[in-house]
């Protein structure tokens, strides 16, 4: 069986299509235009899974903006949410330190993806 | 305040910033940024979201991390800037009015300015939509400000009018803080946005796209109670029987960007129909000498990469004007099929590889884009899609632009 998908790897968004097997196990894929492509229609076949951007409340009041650090399982997005909603980051976060260690139990951390100190 | 400055820059996003740096490496020392908003970093500060930076940087960052990278360039460079400053008036010899708390109102005489002060979205008055104008109604990027930047959600039920990027990522983003968003219309057969933000702003959270519909009238009278959908025939024009109503407290807007050229035609620079930006040539200058525009307020950009990208060139441009290199030496105008909207630059003065921006008109399948002298097809590329919402480049090689002086060259799309 195919199943058709846009790439997100990039503002490119390839249009592809996945053949799979009787068991919906990823077995090819054409349309892609790199290999990133490749192994995100594998991964969107297996086990798809979406960056996550968000904010969290600073100790002074300001909304600081976090990422994943990494893709989470598009399953956990809102479990994810429903922590980052409750969490408080101290005022002294850069770039890139870690808001929360383990997102979700996906053991994926939330960075910070500003400075608090100049929002 | 000093009264005289070598470059000055207005506007502090990610291309006035860019634009910095470059004429900075390029050698120019006395430089000025004025933004109005309180920090650098322009639009990306409230998009949070990822995607940006592939092409600047090879990885993908969120739009603070990409102002951040820049405006840690600025930084380092020592490169002066005003935040909270806001420029009244830019006149024809590039004097500037400007004020903010400190100084109050001042002028700065620049030698060269380049404008960047991006774009802004189109709002519900330029829409003419029927109905009341209860409150619950905004533009998608005014949500995205209250939503990431004030903590506010602007509403828990919500339908969005155009499928622009910005508005199908506060789709997204209002999914995630709990809202529910009911439908997104578009007017045109096809989205603006690009087609990875379709799938993971909507069909991740299986939001339904209305293509060919429209909001035909809005209820409410204190808030938004529900606007009525209908669909479009092909000349855009509702066709009353699909009317149907959706209740909502919010409507969201995200039906297109215009670049904000109010300083810019105050200073009589010229300004192209298609785009609503300046007319500029191949180094970003206006037809006023000294003025150069670059970034979202010359033409809208879908992606910061090109911006930033354009930016540098404007900078560098700049650089070389103060240092009284710039050289007109050819003509050459760049004409469009209609199908090809517009392009940027409009025109070329200089016999070099020159990269061309543009748009095109509706959406293309197995099209070929020509570049044309008269009769002879100087370029012929092949182009499995075109759509309207990516911007599309040409590089025209300096033996062309020699052949073409006094001359147009002509951009065309060709379909079987």
């Amino acid at each position: 069986m195919t199943r058709n998908l846009t790439c997100i790897v990039c503002p490119r968004g390839c249009e592809m299509t996945v053949l799979l097997d009787e068991n919906k196990k990823f077995l090819s894929a054409e349309g892609n235009a790199c290999p990133r492509g490749l192994s995100y229609a594998e991964s969107e076949c297996t086990a798809p899974v979406r960056s996550l951007a968000s904010t969290v409340l600073t100790e002074s009041g300001k909304l600081l903006p976090v990422k994943s650090a990494s893709p989470i399982p598009k399953g956990k997005l809102f479990d994810a949410m429903r922590e980052i909603r409750v969490a408080l980051a101290p005022d002294t976060l850069c770039v890139g330190d870690v808001v929360l260690a383990d997102l979700a139990g996906t053991g994926v951390a939330l960075v910070a993806t500003a400075n608090a100190a100049d929002l | 305040m000093k009264s005289t400055v070598d470059l000055l820059i207005i506007g502090g996003g990610p291309a006035g910033m860019s634009a910095a740096v470059a004429a900075y490496d390029a050698g120019v020392r006395d430089i000025l940024i004025l933004e109005r908003d309180a920090h650098l970093g322009g639009i990306l500060q409230q998009c949070i979201h990822g995607g940006f930076g592939l092409h600047r940087f090879g990885e993908e960052l969120t739009g603070p991390e990409y102002a951040g990278r820049y405006a840690a360039m600025v930084k380092e460079r020592e490169i002066p800037y005003l935040c909270n400053t806001m420029v009244m008036h830019l006149d024809e010899n590039r004097r500037v009015t400007a004020m903010n708390e400190e100084y109050g109102l001042f002028t700065i005489d620049a030698r060269a300015v380049i404008l960047a002060m991006g774009c802004r979205e189109r709002p519900k008055g330029a829409l003419g939509i029927a109905g009341t104008r209860p409150a619950g109604i905004f533009t998608a990027g005014t949500a995205q400000k209250y939503v990431n930047m004030k903590g506010y959600m602007p509403g828990r039920e919500v339908v969005i009018l155009g499928s622009g990027d910005i508005g199908l990522i506060m789709a997204r983003r209002m999914t995630l803080e709990g809202a529910t968003v009911k439908a997104v219309c578009e007017l045109l057969p096809y989205s603006g946005g690009l087609a990875r933000n379709i799938e993971q702003c909507l069909n991740d959270f299986d939001i339904p796209l209305y293509l060919s519909h429209t909001v035909t009238e809005i209820h409410g009278k204190e808030r938004v109670t529900g606007v009525t959908v209908a669909a479009v025939d092909e000349n855009r024009r509702p066709k009353s029987e699909t009317a149907r109503f959706i209740p909502c407290d919010t409507l969201l807007l995200s039906c297109g960007l215009i670049p904000e050229n109010e300083l810019t035609k105050e200073a009589g620079v010229p300004l192209d129909r298609v785009t609503g930006g300046a007319i500029v040539d191949q180094n970003r200058e206006t037809a006023v000498a000294g003025i150069f525009s670059c970034g979202n307020v010359l033409h809208v950009h879908d992606l910061v990469d090109y911006v930033s990208e354009e930016a540098a060139l404007a900078g560098n441009s700049a650089a070389r004007y103060l240092r009284g290199e710039s050289e007109k030496k050819i003509a050459v105008g760049l004409k469009t099929d209609g199908r090809v909207r517009y392009t940027v630059p409009t025109h070329v003065t200089e016999a070099k590889d020159v990269t061309v921006y543009f748009r095109v008109s509706d959406v293309f399948r197995d099209a070929r884009v020509e570049v044309r002298l008269g009769d002879e097809v100087l370029l012929s590329r092949k182009k499995l899609k075109l759509a309207p919402g990516e911007m599309e480049t040409v590089t025209l090689k300096k033996e062309w632009l020699d052949k073409a002086d006094g001359k147009e060259l002509s951009f065309a799309i060709v379909t079987a």
